[in-house]
């Protein structure tokens, strides 16, 4: 039985217990996915789990408070489970986790890049093993996985749910944690010319918040400080300054609990590297706190608690 | 009046007029390509629709209207008021049919017997529009079935075609003559025929339009279905980016930053998937959930505004919205859901 299959065997076993359960099918074009929200039969019909497959369920999960539901999860969507379910945002008793030890999935801007044109063209897409074929303005392209998977697959040290009540696919060997050479050369950089380079960047930033909806563990939504008007955090002007200033805000406030699943960078829209900011921030909680949101249950992020002395900050030595 | 103008010229003719006026193109930055103010040492990229419509043009994301000024003296106090209204003269060079056409629906709103909205309308009246058809579909195009189509000149002042080494230019108001009078433009020659035969074959590229002339009335009729709505919003997640790349959205918010004596008031986008949209000062929100909030988006497009303005649908078919949103909602399903909606009860 192939693991579709496998899956769908799985999910429909707990169909009727649950609200839905959310995967993906194909979306608007046969190079794009979309989240599916599993009620019946039909809707599993149309399951698919491909390396287009991308986005993260666990972004939906608080919006079924009360509700049990399951998810077809990755390794970095069942760290974002992991890290909703030690804030208490959700309940276990209310989620099922149908695990796929995966291989990475897609960037759609690295095929962007790969493709001769624009892929708004696509007519046709198959997925072969370690290659998508796309036929795009009538000519066919091979475009190997391996070159357009996305950053943070790359550098993946779990690629197997840490968390899940049915495991599907085979589990990998254990992997180091790496770092990606293209943040260790943004961080290199002079202080002037990363100014430079955010300043353009955002410059493109329209605020329109898909960056903050989409992060799972964004739970304030409705009523995010972005929006306050008393007390004034930010102004609505449209500047690189005030753009960059909601970027820190956003960053700030996933200090230890951001899980690098990569959505805040999938989603916007236009393509300002985010993960620049969570991977740095994300380093600076590893080093100074030892802690990597989502990797283990029961596991208070740092800055939602406190000790009386930290283990690797030496207050009296400074 | 039909010209001719290579590529090297065009690039060149954006770069001159750059020099005089504001000027916004597609220009390619950072993997992506935006509508961006051009200056010296940018090019046109023409390779693929902007990911932004050219709305900043005519309705900048955000805007200063008016300035305060404050004074406290021993006389008492005094306040200054600054009207901003927009200055000078923009040129948008190399937008798409779609989002040329997309600002019409702007007026009907904005300029009205009892209302006029002078920021908007000086913007307009002093915006020229240099479009370029398109050649071919994307996935996501949909302008045949909204009234349109990949060569449509209204709201344009100039339609451009690719032709082989260049453009066949067409100019469709007297101010487009005017700048097709530039000594970069050539004898069009026999291009008129090349282009016609681009542009005819475009269009079938994009095969049969979607009738949505019931849409108005069946989006009404679901209008109290929230279960319909719930289930075609599951993967809405509430974000502004199928509103902010919307040629026609015109909703904005006015806000006031102060600092000490001086405030400013700002006029910025809006957009109604927002909670904070409609959310009233008794703390009563009337679309408390994104399910109303997509009932709203799509029937404002497709139903409501339709109704009000001579049956127009408020959507100029781009696809900005489908692209771009992260978790790929897709408002023409959205409004076929609606269509072929059958009651089983």
């Amino acid at each position: 039985m192939s693991q579709l299959e496998e899956l769908k065997a799985a999910i429909r076993g707990h169909l009727d217990s649950l609200d839905c359960v959310i995967g993906w099918e194909q979306g608007y074009d046969p190079l794009h996915a979309t989240p599916l929200f599993i009620r019946n039969e039909s809707d599993l019909e149309r399951l698919s789990i491909s390396p287009l497959a991308v986005h993260n369920p666990a972004t939906y999960a608080t919006g079924f408070a009360g509700k049990k539901i399951g998810m077809v999860v990755r390794g970095c969507h069942s760290r974002s489970i992991i890290e909703l379910l030690n804030e208490k945002l959700i309940e276990r008793e209310n989620v099922v986790l149908f695990g796929l030890c995966c291989d990475g999935v897609v960037s759609q801007r690295k095929i962007r890049t790969a493709l001769p044109a624009d892929p708004g063209f696509v007519e046709a897409v198959e997925i072969g093993d370690d290659a998508l074929h796309i036929t795009l303005a009538g000519e066919k392209t091979t475009i190997k996985l391996q070159d357009v998977l996305a950053d943070k697959c790359r550098i993946c040290a779990y690629p197997d749910p840490l968390l899940a009540d049915v495991l599907i696919g085979n589990k990998h060997d254990s992997r180091p944690e790496e770092t990606l050479a293209c943040q260790e050369a943004f961080e290199a950089k002079p202080n002037a010319e990363k100014f430079t380079f955010w300043q353009d960047t955002m410059s493109r930033c329209i605020r329109c918040y898909a960056c903050r909806n989409v992060c799972p563990m964004c739970v304030c939504q409705d009523y995010c400080i972005a929006a306050s008007r008393d007390p004034l955090w930010m102004s609505q002007e449209n500047s690189p300054a005030e753009n960059f200033m909601f970027q820190m805000i956003h960053v700030s406030h996933l200090t230890g609990r951001c899980t690098e699943c990569g959505e805040c960078e999938r989603a916007c829209p236009v393509d300002i590297p985010l993960m620049l900011l969570r991977r740095y921030m994300n380093k600076q909680v590893q080093e100074v706190f030892g802690h990597q949101a989502g990797t283990s249950l029961d596991k208070t992020p740092p800055l939602l608690t406190f000790q009386v002395e930290e283990a690797r900050i030496k207050e009296r030595d400074w | 009046m039909e010209r001719f103008i290579t590529e090297a010229n065009l690039q060149q003719f954006a770069a001159t007029l750059a020099g005089k006026k504001h000027v916004l193109a597609p220009v390619a930055s950072g993997g992506t390509t935006c509508f961006r103010r051009l200056v010296p040492g940018m090019r046109l990229d023409f390779s693929r629709m902007a990911v932004i419509s050219p709305k900043d043009a005519t309705f900048p994301r955000n805007e200063t209207l008016l300035l305060v000024q404050r004074y406290v003296e021993e006389s008492g106090k005094k306040l200054e008021l600054k009207e901003q209204l927009p200055e000078g003269e923009c040129i948008v060079i190399g937008s798409r049919p779609c989002g040329a056409r997309g600002k019409l629906i702007f007026d009907p709103v904005y300029e009205t017997e009892a209302i006029k909205d002078p920021y908007y309308l000086r913007r307009r009246d002093n915006t020229l529009f240099i479009t370029l058809s398109c050649d071919r579909p994307e996935s996501t195009c949909f302008c045949h079935s909204v009234g349109s189509n990949p060569a449509d000149g209204t709201g344009s002042d100039v339609l451009l075609t690719a032709v082989e080494g260049g453009f066949f230019a067409r100019a469709i108001t007297p101010k487009g003559e005017e700048l097709l009078a530039d000594a970069l433009f050539e004898e069009a020659g026999t291009r008129a025929e090349e282009a016609a035969a681009k542009q005819t074959k475009a269009r079938e590229l994009m095969g049969q339009a979607h009738d949505f002339s019931s849409a108005a009335a069946k989006l009404l009729e679901r209008f109290d279905d929230m279960g319909f709505w719930q289930a075609q919003s599951n993967k809405c997640i509430s974000c502004g980016a199928c509103t902010y790349m919307c040629p026609t959205c015109y909703c904005f918010n006015i806000t006031d930053d102060e600092a000490g004596l001086v405030s400013r008031r700002l006029r910025s986008w809006d957009n109604c998937m927002s909670h904070t949209f409609t959310l009233e000062g008794s703390g009563h929100n009337p679309r408390g959930t994104k399910a109303h909030r997509l009932k709203n988006r799509v029937g404002h497009k497709f139903s409501y505004y339709p109704d009000l303005h001579a049956s127009q649908i408020a959507c100029c078919g781009c696809g900005r919205c489908i692209k771009q949103c992260p978790a790929g909602v897709d408002i023409r399903q959205v409004v076929m859901a609606a269509q072929e909606y059958v009651d089983e009860r």
